[in-house]
């Protein structure tokens, strides 16, 4: 329903998207259920009229907004990005969203702000996995530093494929962040805090020597239990190699400043 | 074998195969939805871990139901668990590492999901080499002990199924009750045959499970 977007940033002339269907079938969303048919299922229950989003914390300007406002303050483009899980699969999807940073700016961060939490929707009535409190600590939040957040390439996402989000996918605003793994990419976003201190995440808590704050896409760094050297590309067949896993999922170029000085194997 | 067990044969071995011959078809008609690589490992371990449930349930079986000479179909059954054990090994070597032997080698070295996996594979590789009658009877009384070790193969290949999840364990747990189950019975057997007093190994017992072999 977006025909002509601008194109997001960086040019990247060599990614072909993953065809839409498969980005469709398989995705996490434990607040549905842990496996990805049950979840895609099970997310149709999901209510999103009416979205609003609450921004406040360190901030000038707290404000909730109707998601259609919101629209109009930020202008939307086309970010065709890399995706990469941290299971070791990987896709390539042409987000439609805006820039995370003309939402801050909108809401002036304090200079005590340093770090950004988000908070996922929370709908029991719809989400079993969530009402039984299994696993993660809920409502999911994520978080990241204010300069990663301000960082170009993060945008909030409200389309794919120039269609508005399926529910699965994060419908109807989520983050996207192409250089860190997907679990970073919380969906169904309803409030985002800016905040003095790292704010707990749902994964980090749940698996602290598993699931880094950072969770930057890194090949020399693996999960305790298994590798992060290569990924399975979604669509490619069978018997072709996988795909060798780049550092920053290969948006080092634009990102790799933010970490400068930084131990990456200690900063997982 | 008795006149029903024998008639049994065919269809084992039908029931055997079907598992690949669906699995064909299902790539074949691209039913394995977006990551088809990965649902057929989650498909060949599953089979293989199935079949293996079933080798060991066989015992148990034989010794509540008094029916004897399915010493054979046991043996069938455990090939089959190394058959599918070997076609998700194979798969994960060609189908989705293409032979492409240093991510291999770099993957095997990261990932410790993998040794619990490669550990149970080569216990069922031993005890496939081990199975032919004539290995059967040079082994003598080591050949039970070695394959007593398929219980560590299930173990390991259990936990190699837990070891690379990330939430969704209901799947590896139910495995883990049946072994559970199937140990606790041998723990069992073997409690009372030592209460009463029966753990020679020449006295015949309804309990003791190689008395047809």
């Amino acid at each position: 329903t977006w025909p002509d977007l601008q194109t997001g940033n960086p040019p990247a002339p060599d990614l072909q998207p993953t065809p839409a269907e498969l980005v469709g079938n398989y995705t996490n969303y434990y607040e549905f259920a842990f496996n990805k048919e049950d979840a895609t299922r099970l997310a149709q229950r999901l209510r999103i009229d009416a979205w609003s989003v609450t921004i406040g914390g360190e901030v000038e300007n707290p404000a909730s907004y109707h998601l259609e406002d919101l629209l109009q303050r930020c202008p939307l483009r086309e970010y065709l990005y890399r995706f990469r899980c941290v299971e070791g699969w990987s896709m390539v999807v042409p987000w439609v969203g805006f820039a995370l940073s003309d939402l801050l700016k909108l809401a002036q961060p304090l200079s005590s702000a340093k770090f950004v939490k988000f908070t996922s929707a929370s709908q029991p009535e719809a989400m079993p996995r969530l009402r039984q409190q299994a696993m993660l600590a809920w409502p999911y939040q994520e978080g990241l530093r204010i300069d990663e957040a301000g960082h170009p390439l993060t945008i909030l996402a409200v389309g794919a494929y120039g269609e508005t989000l399926p529910k699965q996918n994060g419908a109807p605003l989520r983050l996207v962040v192409p250089w860190k793994y997907g679990f970073k990419s919380a969906k169904a976003i309803v409030a985002i805090e800016l905040c003095r201190q790292p704010p707990l995440t749902s994964w980090n808590r749940y698996a602290p020597d598993e699931y880094g704050f950072y969770a930057n896409v890194n090949p020399a760094v693996p999960h305790p239990r298994w590798s992060q050297a290569s990924e399975r590309p979604l669509g490619s067949d069978f018997f072709t190699p996988r795909r060798p896993t780049e550092l920053f999922n290969g948006y080092g170029e634009q990102v790799a400043g933010l970490y400068s000085g930084m131990n990456l194997r200690q900063f997982f | 074998m008795d006149a029903l067990t024998s008639r049994l044969w065919p269809i084992t071995i039908a029931f055997c195969g079907a598992p690949l011959l669906w699995l064909l078809l299902d790539i074949g008609l691209s039913r394995l939805g977006s990551n088809p690589i990965q649902a057929m490992h989650i498909y060949l371990g599953d089979w293989s871990l199935r079949f293996l449930c079933i080798t060991l349930a066989i015992t148990p079986l034989q010794t509540m139901t008094q029916w004897r000479g399915m010493t054979d179909y046991r043996q069938l059954f455990g090939l089959t668990a190394f058959f599918y054990a070997t076609l998700h090994l194979l798969g994960y070597l060609s189908a989705d590492h293409a032979w492409v032997w240093p991510i291999i080698g770099l993957d095997l070295w990261q990932s410790s999901y993998l040794w619990f996996g490669l550990l149970a594979y080569l216990i069922l590789l031993l005890l496939a080499v081990t199975s032919p009658k004539a290995a059967k009877k040079r082994l003598g009384k080591t050949w039970k002990k070695l394959h007593r070790y398929i219980y560590l193969a299930a173990a390991a290949a259990i936990l190699h199924y837990f070891w690379q999840l990330k939430g969704n364990l209901a799947e590896p747990l139910f495995y883990l009750l049946v072994l559970g189950m199937l140990l606790g019975f041998r723990g069992l057997v073997w409690l009372k045959n030592r209460r009463f007093g029966l753990t020679a190994p020449s006295k015949p017992h309804a309990a003791d499970p190689d008395r047809a072999d």
